[in-house]
């Protein structure tokens, strides 16, 4: 009796321990870990050119994520992409005179939008819309720019070894 | 088994179509194996709880190594900081399910065939049908259920032990920014597409396997030489059924 106890109870423990096992796959390691938001209020930003931006994509201050884009769209008037911020309620002090810009992490990586803090007092409120903002860098406009004007730029021959990350590479060889 | 020469394709043929019988003898004598509901948690148990450790043992080394080859080969194009999503990527959608559906073919299908083929050899399977037990419901499909309960969990637990080898290894030993690791591989990584289809594939992988094993022991020369064959076979076969399956599925499912 009791050894039949017993490997019910170890049945038991391993089919919660699978379960917990995919709950922890499931939420952790994928981008359900980055839909986990709390209460947000909304700000929108109007850009010339969304580049690679996804919905989702982090919005960033000081490289910290506080929010995501909940919406890209096409202004009709403007014909410019005006973009949705979810931002977390705890940063609700963004002074109204900060500027948003769409930016890559990395040389491959994905793009987010980053948040300048200005200097004004007055905050941001739900439903306010960035005054500045500056679009996306497309790497194949820099380069026509560069083939057109054929100026030697700092470091051209360095940009495309792929050393984002200088450490990274062969430390441990 | 019959003394008349057949040509192999052949007998391959009648092998596969029995196969596919025995699967829907015991899908119809699974609601009969309710009644044994306490032999189906036994079972599940046997191949389940008690393959965690090899699971768990091979998950984090499976995912240590992972780590450390794909770390090197992405460090080759200064993507290293891509390590953890294409370990999750490539461990939730194929390495997870199938190396554990290996394992589990290896370590629960070789003893479910032992064990069933021995019932046939010294006739308890004939014994229970005297006493009125029906061997598919009490035998078989404990097993089969069991199996496919057991090898999902069992992959979840490999995919989760393996980023956790894959952690250790690039993060705490190769010196990657363990917020790199894991926000890239929560911005690359989708639970639809790439964790539950991954759980689908060993649903499938787990039936596959508990079959195979079930029917080679079922269907034994009654003799110590037909165990050993059946129980060799079913180690063959599933190995060739789950990565044969895995082409399809991923086809179908990608």
């Amino acid at each position: 009796m009791t050894q039949r106890r017993s490997y019910q109870v170890g049945t038991g423990l391993f089919i919660l321990l699978g379960f917990a096992a995919l709950a922890y796959l499931a939420t952790q390691t994928t981008s359900v870990a980055n839909f986990r938001q709390g209460e947000s209020y909304t700000l929108k930003a109007s850009f010339t050119n969304v580049g690679q931006l996804k919905l989702r994509a982090p919005v960033k201050i000081a490289g910290v994520r506080i929010g995501s884009v909940e919406a890209i769209d096409l202004d009709p008037a403007k014909l410019e992409a005006s973009v949705r911020l979810a931002i977390d309620k705890k940063f609700d002090q963004l002074p109204d005179d900060s500027s948003a810009a769409i930016f890559t992490s990395g040389l491959l990586g994905d793009q987010y939008v980053g948040v300048q803090p200005g200097g004004s007092p007055d905050m941001f409120k739900d439903g306010d819309e960035f005054v500045l903002t500056q679009s996306s860098l497309q790497l194949e406009d820099l380069i026509g720019k560069f083939l057109v004007n054929g100026s030697p730029s700092p470091k051209p021959a360095e940009s495309g070894d792929g050393s984002a990350k200088p450490p990274a590479p062969d430390q441990h060889q | 088994m019959s003394a008349r020469p057949t040509s192999r394709l052949g007998d391959a043929l009648a092998q596969v179509g029995a196969c596919g019988l025995f699967l829907l003898q015991v899908l119809g004598a699974v609601p009969k194996s309710l009644r044994h509901f306490r032999e189906t948690i036994r079972q599940i148990w046997f191949v389940g709880a008690m393959s965690l450790v090899i699971i768990m043992t091979c998950g984090l080394f499976v995912g240590a190594v992972l780590g450390l080859q794909l770390y090197d080969v992405l460090s080759r194009f200064g993507a290293s900081a891509m390590s953890g999503t294409v370990v999750a990527l490539a461990l939730y959608r194929e390495l997870g399910p199938v190396v554990t559906a290996l394992l589990f073919a290896g370590r629960a299908g070789t003893s479910i065939t032992a064990e069933i083929g021995l019932m046939r050899a010294t006739d308890q399977l004939a014994a229970m049908e005297m006493m009125a037990v029906d061997p598919l419901a009490y035998v078989a499909a404990p097993r089969f259920i069991a199996g496919v309960v057991a090898l999902p969990l069992l992959a979840c637990v490999f995919n989760a032990m393996a980023i956790l080898g894959a952690h250790a290894v690039c993060v705490s030993w190769l010196g990657l920014d363990g917020g790199t690791f894991w926000s890239n591989m929560t911005a690359s990584v989708d639970v639809w597409t790439d964790v539950v289809n991954g759980v689908w594939k060993s649903v499938a992988f787990g039936a596959v396997c508990t079959l195979i094993a079930t029917f080679n022991g079922y269907t034994t020369a009654p003799t110590s030489e037909g165990v050993a064959y059946a129980t060799t076979r079913t180690v063959v076969f599933s190995s060739i059924a789950t990565l044969a399956l895995d082409f399809v599925m991923t086809a179908f499912l990608t």
